[in-house]
């Protein structure tokens, strides 16, 4: 049972700002103290460079450092050496995108993605068609963007050889059946890819059982810092993939004659000074959110949507995109007002949410709007932020949309 | 004049006036008449999607159009930039331009030269929301300028 007051005061943002009621989390999330005292403690007490120095303080950032692995290891259910530090999701997905290209794929082979993925699980595909001639073909969604079996088994063709899809979607928060997909996808010769930068920070995500071969996300969306993404990959697969960066501390030797020899997985997907404070913040936000407990987490999250939403629907200004999805966000717009000015109307209120398409940006083509409203919870929010957003959008209106600037 | 100077101080008024040029944008329309010069304005933001066309004869810009997706302050701030900057020269195009500028960065500015476009005059305290009211602005501004650097 979370105890939602006590988790509060972990978090420093709330003091400093008690009338903000922030439903922004599928952009980023707040960081408890413990976090920013792991970062701010590594320029106050402990700085240095990781793997290279024979001093007691770098010795004590490599196990920090690698004993971050430790932590999402025990969050992922994998081990330590399956863990890579990477820069966000982002850069974890174009590893995974460009690794595939070089070690795994051939001109004609297919991937398998859908309309409801951000532009970090599509953007890099896009560049392996233009580059290498890898067709991208689209699962079709229903209209909430959730996938079907009997599509997917549909599109699982022999030419697949991997499938790309985000296990909770951004905007609609569609819960994938990753499973069950990736179970076809094996049976198919295929590899399964998720993104997870919606779904880690808010539900057991246990990558054994889901026999995933590559998962990405970010921590700052889980409570960590900026800065680090996680990539996951089976020892075997990350033995096999070759990194996109090369450099500093990723490499064994090299010789003048061109020769070089990498550093095993995972320190060879880490080339240059790596974000170290980072990683170990993102160990402690590891640590935070398991101590509080996934499912705990994820049952929270589950019913405080299911009160958001009943009160929403009953607005009579409100249309909402994603009634049936019993997770995520609510997505949603205020009739006739622009998703923008209602959101700059909400702000006057004190409640940040994001409007626009999410980064999303074929989606439209399954929801039937540009851009919309998106609302999104962790498990530090309250029934009584949820009240106080749903009153403010029963006044959304192009007049007071407007009347912000007056 | 300066009747009209002091109306537009009341923020009803500026609050009617964003309302109706968003509801009923002038010159909202495209033309598929060669002669104008067009920008598309779609990489400012993640949101506005907006294309702004203009007819620049001998210094002088006889039509502004646009048309696309945008927000109220977007739609706005274009629709009245379409009024007040048709019919004026180049030069005197740049000069609205600079005030215009200056007011939505929160500095000083002249409103007599900008009329209705003073109806804009708080957006810079949402930061923003500074690129909704300047895309179209920004728009005629490239336009005027590659107007001065081509067949001019």
């Amino acid at each position: 049972m979370i105890d939602v007051q006590a988790i509060r005061r972990d978090f420093p943002m709330f003091a400093a700002h008690p009338e903000l009621v922030y439903f922004d989390n599928g952009a980023t999330t707040l960081k408890p103290q413990c976090v920013i005292d792991a970062v701010t403690g590594f320029y106050t007490g402990h700085t240095s460079n990781v793997h290279r120095g024979d001093y007691a303080i770098a010795a004590m950032n490599d196990r920090l450092y690698d004993g971050a692995r430790d932590s999402f290891a025990r969050l992922l259910n994998c081990l330590p050496e399956e863990i890579a530090f990477t820069h966000n999701a982002t850069a974890s997905l174009n590893q995974i995108a460009w690794g595939l290209s070089h070690d795994f794929l051939k001109r004609g082979d297919v991937i398998l993605t859908t309309e409801a993925e951000h532009a970090s699980n599509l953007l890099p595909w896009f560049r392996l068609s233009h580059d290498y001639g890898i067709e991208i073909r689209y699962i079709p969604v229903d209209e909430q963007a959730n996938i079907r079996l009997d599509a997917f088994k549909e599109a699982m063709r022999p030419e697949v050889k991997a499938v790309a899809v985000a296990m909770v979607t951004n905007v609609l928060g569609s819960v994938q059946p990753i499973k069950e997909m990736a179970e076809i996808a094996h049976a198919n010769g295929a590899l399964m890819i998720a993104d997870g930068a919606q779904a880690v920070p808010h539900m057991k995500v246990d990558v054994r059982d889901l026999d995933l071969d590559f998962l990405a996300f970010s921590a700052h969306k889980m409570c960590g810092p900026d800065g680090v993404g996680i990539l996951y990959g089976k020892k075997d697969l990350m033995e096999q993939m070759s990194p996109i960066f090369l450099g500093g501390d990723m490499n064994a030797r090299f010789q003048k004659s061109l020769t070089y020899e990498l550093k095993h997985t995972p320190l060879k997907f880490e080339s240059g000074t790596p974000n170290i404070e980072g990683v170990i913040g993102a160990a402690k936000a590891c640590d935070y959110i398991m101590n509080i407990g996934l499912d705990e987490i994820h049952e929270y999250e589950r019913k405080l949507r299911a009160v958001f939403l009943e009160k929403m629907s009953k607005l009579d200004n409100i249309v909402i995109y994603n009634p049936d999805n019993e997770y995520g966000p609510i997505d949603f717009n205020a009739k006739d007002v622009f998703s923008q000015d209602a959101a700059g109307y909400l702000a006057s209120r004190n409640i940040a949410v994001r409007s626009g398409n999410h980064c999303a940006k074929i989606l439209h083509e399954v929801i039937g709007t540009d851009s919309t409203i998106r609302a999104s919870l962790y498990f530090y929010n309250t029934e009584e932020e949820v009240e106080m957003c749903v009153r403010a959008c029963a006044d959304i209106s192009l007049e007071n949309a407007i009347g912000i600037f007056f | 004049m300066s009747d009209y100077l002091q109306m537009l101080e009341d923020p009803e008024v500026l609050r009617e006036l964003i309302m109706d040029h968003y509801k009923y944008p002038h010159h909202h329309s495209l033309t598929e008449d060669m002669k104008y010069r067009k920008v598309h304005m779609s990489s400012a933001s993640c949101i506005d999607d907006i294309t702004v066309q203009s007819d620049i004869e001998d210094g002088v810009i006889k039509d502004i159009r646009f048309d696309g997706t945008a927000c109220t302050i977007s739609t706005a701030s274009t629709s009245i930039m379409s009024d007040l900057l048709r019919g004026k020269t180049v030069s005197e195009a740049k000069a609205i331009i600079d005030q215009y500028m200056n007011m939505v960065d929160g500095k000083d500015y002249d409103p007599a030269l900008l009329e209705e476009a003073v109806a804009m005059k708080n957006v810079w305290r949402q930061a923003n929301r500074i690129k909704c009211a300047t895309i179209g602005w920004n728009a005629m501004k490239q336009m005027i300028e590659e107007s001065e650097n081509g067949h001019e």
